[in-house]
């Protein structure tokens, strides 16, 4: 571990998901990154990516929370979120603006701090000192924007390998999406169904036990298919599986503590 | 062909439950991807060849005046003829025109989707001249009084039993499911019509500028007799196929026959210049090229001109998630799948084609398997931007986004949304830890359940942990 002096200072961009849905993964996030030598903060006036403007076509929404973002993470040397999506988001951030444009440069430079944890991870810190062991076979869906717009391909897997007990069964068509799309979800709920449904029973095929993922959009369409068609399979983000913090019920499993967390 | 993509969302639906179709569409997914990665492995200087031909596109249109007069001026030269058609009504009426004045009752086609695009057998028929199609796959579809779902496998939506039915139909010789026979048949009845037609209309892959030449690349020789063998041979094609030298067509001609089909080589490349000369041995008396604009000119300068690039390879819609559950005729038009979803509401209107750009979940397969890289979910995303400005999208869309974007800028009172969100969701799953029922999300739970927040959100657990 680095001294303190030179501890990277990382922004955690949650991510609207995350915030909702599945805070362990923010935390799993966290830990990883200080495992790693990062002093991590979470500015709190963050909100989503701006992704569902930006896709649906809302260009001045889309502005104002790419401004608000870069103003969120201004001074932190790099920003880091678990998810390809909203981080391939905050790569777009620069279209946005016109060159001349001030924010244009500022958006840039977000950019080129930005990155989805499992490729920071390995390709900015080298790091893979992973502590964890996960008792299960796990197949590993990658998610189309950390793929394709961010080259997330062999970091999650370099990063699993270093997980004790943990087998990999990679599945037929890991690279196709699997129907959730944002919007496209309810916008073209059967359509996303086919593929979805695709996407199932490849996972089902693969004989894993555990459906590992880098987007929570993604685990929750596919986990919420998967225990529709009565799958015994337990959907997590692969930082839950690097933290070692897999206690908590799978996405989409039962008890879920009520009363307690309410 | 009738405008149907207004009925985007229906045509998926009755696709989605089609059983015949969907067995297609599996072997379509089967086929082409698989071949395609095959023959990009056996090149490694696949990705650089992309580059190149990205550029020489760029460049060819932004010189795109330039490159068609000296391919108009070359044609002459050859003794050939050049039309301009700025819209598809100006396209059909100068190849009525030509063949009237050549006296034409019937035309032969070699596979061309411009002459899909203007519409050019409707309007032929109308007027008395008889088209006949003579690539299988169209052949099998005018039986059919059918239209092509793919741009260079027409027939992709059929299986061997509906070919068995139409030929059985309209042959009235006794069925057969022997592939080999069918083929047989349809050769004999095409023959008669190739010695018996009076023009021969053909697409075109490239228009050469430096030699006044175009291309067919095709896998069945059909365009072959369709272009030598009556009098008169037209090219329907479009400006943005024209490319400055022989030896640049032979770069896109690799790109093209690999991304399409995974063939090294596509099987015929027959090039036209000019009518027959005196010592020709074969080859049409006139030779015209009718180059359609509908469009595309207007697309020069604009937000939409990478799309100029597109070489009609169809890889975008053979790797389309969307393609490949709903099929081409969903998309109601000439063009499917991701590049279809760009240009057709270039051509029938953003009004009519709304749904198109939107049915996609920006994979981005498309984009990465394009041999111009086209970024085709931008030029989709254009589109929903267009669509967002002149209030086109549904009305429920744009308050749910407009309520969601006035909490998304206001970080505190978006804390007290999501956490009211974040609770309601928890009491309606109970203990199952998820939701089966979501009122106003119903095209989620009808299909699969939505999983529960685990807890309180990550902002409050947070804020907890710092105290
Ligand atoms: S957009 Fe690209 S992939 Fe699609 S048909 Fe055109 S050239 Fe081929």
């Amino acid at each position: 571990m680095q001294t303190s002096a030179k501890r990277h200072q990382v922004g955690l961009f949650v991510t609207c998901l995350v915030d909702m849905f599945r805070p362990s993964i923010g935390f799993a996030t966290i830990k990883l990154l200080e495992s790693a030598g990062c002093d991590v903060n979470v500015p709190s006036t963050q909100t989503c990516c701006g992704q569902p403007a930006f896709n649906s076509g809302d260009k001045a929404t889309s502005i104002d929370i790419a401004k608000q973002t870069i103003e969120a993470f201004d001074g932190f040397e790099y920003v880091v979120g678990p998810s390809g999506s909203c981080i391939s988001m905050l790569h777009h951030y620069p279209e946005l603006f016109a060159e001349s444009d001030p924010w244009h440069a500022r958006a840039t430079a977000l950019k080129g701090r930005a990155y989805e944890i499992t490729s920071f991870l390995t390709d900015v810190l080298n790091f893979d000192d992973i502590l964890a062991s996960y008792e299960g076979v796990a197949t590993y869906h990658d998610s189309c924007s950390g793929l394709r717009e961010l080259g997330v391909k062999q970091q999650p897997r370099t990063l699993l390998a270093k997980v004790a007990n943990l087998s990999l069964n990679e599945m037929e068509e890991s690279e196709t999406c699997c129907g959730f799309g944002g919007t496209f979800c309810v916008k073209y709920p059967d359509i996303s169904n086919r593929m979805v449904e695709n996407k199932s029973a490849n996972i089902d095929a693969s004989g894993a036990n555990t459906l590992l993922g880098g987007d929570l959009g993604c685990l929750l369409n596919m986990a919420g298919k998967l225990k529709r068609q009565g799958h015994a399979i337990e959907v997590r983000h692969i930082v839950e599986v690097l933290a070692g913090m897999t206690d908590e019920p799978a996405i989409g499993d039962a008890n879920y503590n009520l009363g307690k967390a309410v | 062909m009738q405008i149907e993509s207004p009925a985007f969302k229906e045509n998926a639906r009755i696709a989605l439950h089609d059983v015949d179709l969907q067995k297609a569409l599996g072997n379509l997914k089967a086929g082409f991807p698989t071949k395609r990665a095959a023959a990009i492995e056996r090149m490694p200087e696949f990705d650089s060849l992309r580059d190149e031909a990205m550029q020489l596109k760029n460049h060819i249109i932004e010189n795109l005046d330039l490159y068609l007069e000296q391919f108009e001026e070359n044609v002459t030269k050859q003794g050939g003829h050049v039309h301009w058609a700025r819209t598809s009504d100006d396209a059909c009426k100068t190849i009525l025109d030509i063949c009237r004045q050549v006296g034409a009752k019937t035309v032969t086609k070699g596979k061309s989707m411009v002459s899909e695009e203007v519409n050019l057998n409707e309007y032929l028929e109308a007027n008395g001249v008889t088209p006949v199609e003579t690539d299988l796959g169209e052949y099998i579809l005018q039986l059919r009084g059918d239209h092509p779902s793919h741009i260079i496998a027409p027939a992709i939506h059929l299986n061997l039993e509906d070919v068995t039915e139409a030929f059985h139909e309209h042959h009235g010789r006794p069925r057969s499911s022997d592939p080999a026979v069918l083929m047989q048949e349809a050769r004999e009845m095409l023959r008669e019509k190739f010695v018996a037609a009076d023009v021969g209309i053909t697409g075109a892959n490239f228009c050469v500028a430096e030699t006044g030449s175009t291309i067919i690349v095709t896998n069945e020789g059909n365009g072959d007799l369709t272009q030598t063998l009556p009098k008169t041979h037209i090219v329907i094609t479009s400006i943005e196929k024209v490319v400055p030298t022989l030896e640049d067509m032979t770069l896109f001609q690799r790109l093209l026959a690999r991304s399409a089909t995974g063939q090294e080589f596509t099987v015929y490349n027959t090039l036209s210049t000019g009518p027959r000369r005196a010592d020709d041995q074969d080859g049409p008396e006139n030779f015209h090229v009718v180059l359609v604009d509908n469009g595309r000119s207007e697309m020069v300068g604009s937000e939409f001109q990478d799309m100029l690039r597109c070489i009609r390879c169809s890889a975008c819609m053979n790797h389309c998630p969307v393609y490949g559950s709903v099929g081409g005729h969903s998309y109601g038009w000439v063009y499917p799948g991701p590049m279809g979803s760009v240009l057709t509401p270039k051509m029938i209107g953003i009004e009519k084609a709304g749904l198109l750009p939107n049915a996609s979940t920006f994979c981005g397969k498309c984009e990465s398997v394009c041999p111009v890289r086209i970024p085709l979910p931008k030029l989709m995303r254009h589109w929903r931007e267009d669509e967002f400005s002149k209030h086109l999208s549904p009305k429920a869309a744009r308050w749910g986004l407009g309520g969601w974007a006035f909490f998304a800028k206001r970080p505190s009172l978006y804390r007290l949304l999501s956490k009211g969100a974040n609770r309601a969701l928890r009491l309606m799953a109970g203990k199952k830890g998820r939701v089966t029922k979501l009122p106003l999300a119903g095209g989620w739970t009808d299909w699969r359940d939505m999983p529960a927040p685990s807890g309180k959100t990550f902002m409050e657990q947070y804020k907890q942990q710092q105290r």
